[in-house]
Formats: C-alpha cells, sequence, structure tokens
C-alpha cells in the first residue's frame, strides 16, 4: 500500500540474529523487500545475509537510513524493543512476536501514538505488497500482484484465503495481517481507511473472528466512509460462548462478540458476506 | 472485557485489593465446616467458584451461630455452580450496607488505554443496569487517573464531601493495582458504602492477563473454568477447547481452527475439540498435539494445516511418529497445503491416512466419517 510500503522502504529486522528473524530476513529479500540491516544487542559486528547487525536501533538507523523495522524479539523483551525503534525516529514498526503482555502492547501503541509513528500487529503475520515489498512473514509463493487489498485478524487464514484469491487470478495490493490481540497498533477501520485511499486497491477482503467489537466499528466506517467494495469472511460462527479460541482476543464473552452480530453488521452495511474462505474467490468473480 | 485471562477467585482477588490498599471485609478461608471459628457477631459464608450467579445457587449464606454456620458451610460444600464444586468458603464479617456501588477498572479495546467504569446501581450485574446509570472515563496509562476525574467521579457517585477523600485514594489504589498487576478486569461490586461511613469492598474480581504471567508468578492457580484436558494443553502451550460434537479439529492457527470447524458445519460435521497447533514446526509439538486429541476420543481427526513456517512434512513426521508408538485407531482426514505439501501428504497417504489438498474436500470426508 503506497501509504505504508514503497519502494522506498528500508527495514531493519530486529532479531535478525534467531531463527526466524534470519529465514524471513532472506523470505522478504527474495520479494524484493530492501532489508539494510538487523540489530541484536550484543551482536555487533555480526553479518546476516550478507547485511550487517547492529547493537542499538540508533547505531542502525544512523548508518542504513532505515525507516522501517520488523520486530522478532521473544515477547519479554518485545516491549523495549518497539519503544527503541520509535526513539530511533522509525515510523512504521511491524510487531510478529505473539504473547506480548496487554499492558505493554497499551503502552507501545501509545507511545507511537505521541510519536506519531505506526505499529502493526503485535501477534499478526505482517503486511505485503506484490511488486514492492513484504514486511512479514507470509508465504512469499501464495501472493500475487492484483487490486484486491486483505485485512485480516488472523495469520494461516489469511493464507488460505490469499493463495485462494491468488489461484483464481485474484491477485492482491496489499494483504495486512493486523493480529488476532485484543489491543494492535492498527486495527480495521484504520486499515480500510488506508484502502479505501489507496490507488491500487479496487475492492477489499475484510477477515475477521469473534470476540470484541472491531468488525461492528468497522461495518459503520463501511456504511458511512468506503465507495469500494467490502468481501467478509467472519471465523468461529461455530464457536461455543465463553471460550477463549486461540487468540487473545477470540471470545464471546457475556454475549458479546458472536460471530452472528459481526455478520449482520457487516451485512447491513453493504459488505458481501462468504459463509467459508473458500466462498469468498466465487463471489467476487461472481460480482466482477 | 479483554480476553479471557486468569479468574482469581474472590479471596485472592481481596487479598489482592486489601495489599492495594482497599478495605474489605475481616475473614478467613475454611475447606471443612469445622474449621470454622466461633461465631461472635453474624457472618457470611461465600461459596468460592470462579463463576457468578452464587447468591441464586444457595452459594452465599447469613449465619449468627456456629451451629448454623457449620450446617450451611457442609451444605455449601455440596452445591455445583455452573458446572463447579467450591472447595473453598470465604467466611467474612457481615457489613452493615448503606449503599452498594459498582466501580470496574478494564482495557478498551478500541480505544487501546484502561477504561474505568462507575455506578450507583451495585450489586448486580452491570450489564442489567441501563446505559444512563453507568459513567465511564478512560484512564491514560501514561498520565494515571487525574484529579478532575476523581472530582466527576466522586459527583456522579454522590459520595458526599467528607467522605470524598476516602473515595479517591481507593480509586487511586484501584488503578495502581490494576495497573501493577497487569490485569485484564478488576471489579468491585459491590463496593459498599457502610452504615457508618466505611467504603469496604463487599466482592471483588480480578482477572490477570495470561501473557503477563511470566511476572507474576505469585498469582498463578490453576484455572478452574478449564477442563483437565484444557488445563494439561495449556500446560503446554497448546490451545485446546473441548466442545460438544464429534469431530476432533487440529490446525495450526487460531482463525484457520474457527473456519475449519465452520466449514465442518456445512456438512454436518460438529466440532469436538478445538485445537491450535500455532506456529510451531517441531515435530514433537504436533505429537503432543495429536496425543491430547486422542485422548479426548473424537470419531474423527480432522488435521487441517496450511504450511508456512509450519513444513507440511514436519506436521507428518510428527503424526506418524505417534502412529509407529501407540498406533491410531481413530481415522484421521488431513487436508495439507503449504511448504513440503505434496511430500506431507505422501507421508500420511502412505501410512494409510485420507490426505487431500482442499479444504471444503476434507471437510467433507470428516464429516461423512463423523456422521451419528
Amino acid at each position: 500500500m503506497s501509504t505504508i510500503l514503497t519502494k522506498s522502504t528500508r527495514l531493519l529486522v530486529q532479531g535478525m540474529t534467531g531463527h526466524q528473524g534470519t529465514f524471513n530476513a532472506g523470505q522478504m529479500m527474495d520479494f524484493g523487500t530492501k532489508v539494510v540491516g538487523g540489530v541484536t544487542p550484543g551482536k555487533d559486528g555480526e553479518v546476516v545475509l550478507g547485511l550487517p547487525v547492529f547493537d542499538t536501533m540508533e547505531e542502525a538507523v544512523r548508518i542504513t537510513k532505515a525507516n522501517t523495522s520488523i520486530v522478532f524479539v521473544p515477547a519479554p523483551f518485545a516491549r523495549d524493543a518497539v519503544i527503541e525503534a520509535i526513539d530511533s525516529g522509525i515510523k512504521t514498526i511491524v510487531v510478529i512476536t505473539e504473547r506480548i503482555p496487554v499492558k505493554d502492547s497499551i503502552e507501545f501503541i501509545q507511545y507511537a501514538r505521541l510519536r506519531r509513528a505506526r505499529i502493526i500487529g503485535p501477534n499478526c503475520p505482517g503486511l505485503a505488497s506484490p511488486g514492492i515489498a513484504k514486511v512479514g512473514i507470509m508465504p512469499n509463493s501464495i501472493l500475487s500482484k492484483g487490486g484486491i487489498g486483505v485485512v485480516s485478524r488472523s495469520g494461516t487464514l489469511t493464507y488460505e484465503i490469499v493463495s485462494a484469491l491468488s489461484e483464481k487470478g485474484l491477485g492482491q495490493s496489499t494483504c495486512i495481517g493486523i493480529g488476532g490481540d485484543p489491543v494492535i497498533g492498527t486495527n480495521f477501520v484504520e486499515a480500510l481507511a488506508l484502502f479505501e485511499k489507496d490507488r491500487e486497491t479496487n475492492a477489499v477482503v475484510m477477515i475477521g473472528e469473534i470476540g470484541g467489537i472491531a468488525e461492528e466499528e468497522a461495518a459503520e466506517f463501511i456504511e458511512r466512509k468506503m465507495s469500494k467494495p467490502v468481501y467478509a469472511y467472519i471465523a468461529g460462527r461455530t464457536a461455543p460462548v465463553g471460550k477463549r479460541m486461540g487468540h487473545a482476543g477470540a471470545i464471546i464473552a457475556r454475549g458479546r462478540g458472536t460471530a452472528q452480530s459481526k455478520i449482520n453488521a457487516l451485512e447491513k452495511a453493504g459488505a458481501r458476506i462468504a459463509a467459508f474462505p473458500a466462498e469468498i474467490p466465487k463471489i467476487i468473480k461472481e460480482e466482477v | 472485557m479483554v480476553g479471557d485471562g486468569m479468574k482469581l477467585l474472590e479471596h485472592r482477588a481481596k487479598q489482592i485489593l486489601r495489599a492495594g490498599g482497599i478495605a474489605v471485609p475481616d475473614g478467613y478461608v475454611v475447606k471443612i465446616p469445622e474449621e470454622l471459628h466461633d461465631v461472635k457477631s453474624p457472618i457470611v459464608l461465600k461459596a468460592q467458584v470462579p463463576v457468578g450467579g452464587r447468591g441464586k445457587a444457595g452459594g452465599i449464606r447469613f449465619a449468627s451461630d456456629l451451629l448454623e454456620a457449620r450446617r450451611y458451610a457442609t451444605e455449601i460444600l455440596k452445591l455445583e455452580i455452573s458446572g463447579h464444586v467450591p472447595r473453598e468458603i470465604l467466611v467474612e464479617d457481615r457489613l452493615s450496607i448503606g449503599r452498594e456501588i459498582y466501580l470496574s477498572i478494564t482495557i478498551d479495546r478500541s480505544a487501546r488505554v484502561p477504561l474505568l467504569i462507575a455506578s450507583n446501581e451495585g450489586g448486580v450485574e452491570i450489564e442489567s443496569v441501563p446505559d444512563g446509570s453507568v459513567r465511564k472515563w478512560h484512564i491514560h496509562p501514561f498520565l494515571g487517573i487525574q484529579a478532575y476525574q476523581l472530582r466527576e467521579i466522586g459527583s456522579f457517585l454522590r459520595i458526599e464531601e467528607s467522605q470524598r477523600g476516602q473515595m479517591t485514594s481507593l480509586l487511586r489504589n484501584l488503578w495502581r493495582l490494576f495497573w501493577d498487576n497487569d490485569c485484564e478486569l478488576t471489579e468491585i461490586n459491590p463496593l459498599v458504602l457502610s452504615k457508618d461511613g466505611i467504603l469496604v469492598a463487599g466482592d471483588a474480581k480480578v482477572i490477570v492477563n495470561d501473557d503477563s504471567l511470566y511476572r507474576h508468578k505469585e498469582l498463578i492457580a490453576p484455572d478452574e473454568t478449564l477442563t483437565t484436558l484444557e488445563r494439561e494443553a495449556k500446560e503446554k502451550d497448546i490451545a485446546l477447547v473441548q466442545m460438544d460434537g464429534e469431530i476432533g479439529v487440529i490446525a495450526n492457527g487460531a482463525g484457520l481452527t474457527m473456519a475449519t470447524l465452520d466449514n465442518l458445519s456445512l456438512y454436518g460435521g460438529r466440532g469436538g475439540v478445538f485445537l491450535d497447533l500455532g506456529g510451531t514446526d517441531d515435530p514433537k509439538k504436533v505429537e503432543q498435539a495429536l496425543e491430547l486429541m486422542i485422548r479426548s476420543s473424537p470419531k474423527v481427526i480432522l488435521l487441517n494445516i496450511f504450511g508456512g513456517m509450519t513444513k507440511c512434512d514436519s506436521v507428518a513426521e510428527g503424526v506418524l511418529a505417534v502412529e509407529n508408538r501407540i498406533g491410531i485407531s481413530i481415522p484421521i482426514v488431513a487436508r495439507i497445503r503449504g511448504v513440503n505439501e505434496e511430500r506431507g501428504r505422501d507421508m500420511l497417504s502412505k501410512a494409510g491416512m485420507i490426505a487431500v489438498s482442499d479444504l471444503d474436500e476434507a471437510c467433507r470426508k470428516a464429516s461423512e466419517l463423523g456422521g451419528t
């Protein structure tokens, strides 16, 4: 998306020397992302995939002129890593790490707001704009270039749906996984607003799930502000009440956050609803 | 409310309140009626269960002598309240109630900051209180609760001038303990304004964020709301939820697991177990997950893997290890897509399992096998 990832995106990988950091740095480079280095405290001077590793974000940003970072740092240290990135002047930070205490997320998200930085995640697969860059962990092979914007609270379910879109020739402008935690840096409404503005995007696929009211808020936004068509799938129609379904945010608590309430709100707002993942490309094909 | 963190029992929640400077009634915990002390003034006996609706179920009783107290304690310990048998009773001095207030702090997901909720209609479920009688204040974590907010809350709750100081320190303490203990919810309902003008927490609910427990080891207690299998899975860092149906679903990722269950329902298949493998590439973790699943004895197991970080052949390796070690008598339908999918499917079909690449087809097959 021209507003988040561009050809001038220069990426630092926080936690690059770890297994996930190294593997995904390589995958992002294969996808065409300008990865300019990594940061791991205590690993200054190491070289990973031919790229320099720095001790601190300050030094890394000064030397590499990076403007974006991705965080693979383990949960107990993630808050510090994100704040360090914000203080180093980075304006887009994608937090992949899962199981970060919600208090830490609130603190770095609120701090990012004050410093006008954008956080995506935590507990998310990041984002990818085929043909431009990927800052995340979605498999390269499922992505293809086109005009569909995808926004999702889920990880592998996003892969499922993106791969179904690609197979049917429906390429993507940008796929963004906003994360499965209750408190996230960029929510549905904010992502939809970006897609509405984005010239590369003609239609949006939204993948929600039970818990919270983010989908209901998105529905309100769709009704009032969106001119582009929205296709939605909501996971958890058959989920029991009061049980946390894997994601910290995915729970029907005290009668709130049911799939039906979300489906009703989105339908009322004019979104087309798919009953199962493979139905999304079918519905889009019907309408185009 | 945010998610579904660790719910503390009332007496543990009250310990935290007391440590944070909030008054709670004098009391103690008994496990058997014989542990009751002599009754000098009226007491209340409260079943310690992690669910609401105790009063209606007979889990809260008032007594004025030891004989009566023992009889009620015996009765309470025999109750089953929404599936929970109380193992402990909190015995407290009975409060002289002037009026009852509602106070809580939770997290507003949309605003991404804590939210304080107050009402003059305490002692009932906050959901049943009309919107007009409830007010909310956002608390910015960098600023804490502000003086003007304390004034607004005090006047909304019609707190008399002479008791404003007491209310102010209670609110400051509530905010502090909410934030310091990584809570998702701290609720005082009712907050009792006693006849002699003292604010006391009549009941307390504290939910601690699960992901923060590594820094609150002292708060960790077995989660009573989980089944034995669910608890065991949680200890192994596997998300498992038991449900009513016949089909056990294992998938990698919470959204994908939920979507698989939804997809099954199109063919009449009903999920019996939700098991999210998460993002692992360790065959050992797959083995652990599959063993838990087998113990829940579903009629059929549907394995849905969309490989990325999780490689399809690593998953197949884990499945085959269990097959070779104990032999799996429950039919397995596997839907395998993504990184190393051909190899993964090949390994499973050679072992006689159904391995396909299409989710819809897998759901149809599993539903047929799980049909009653």
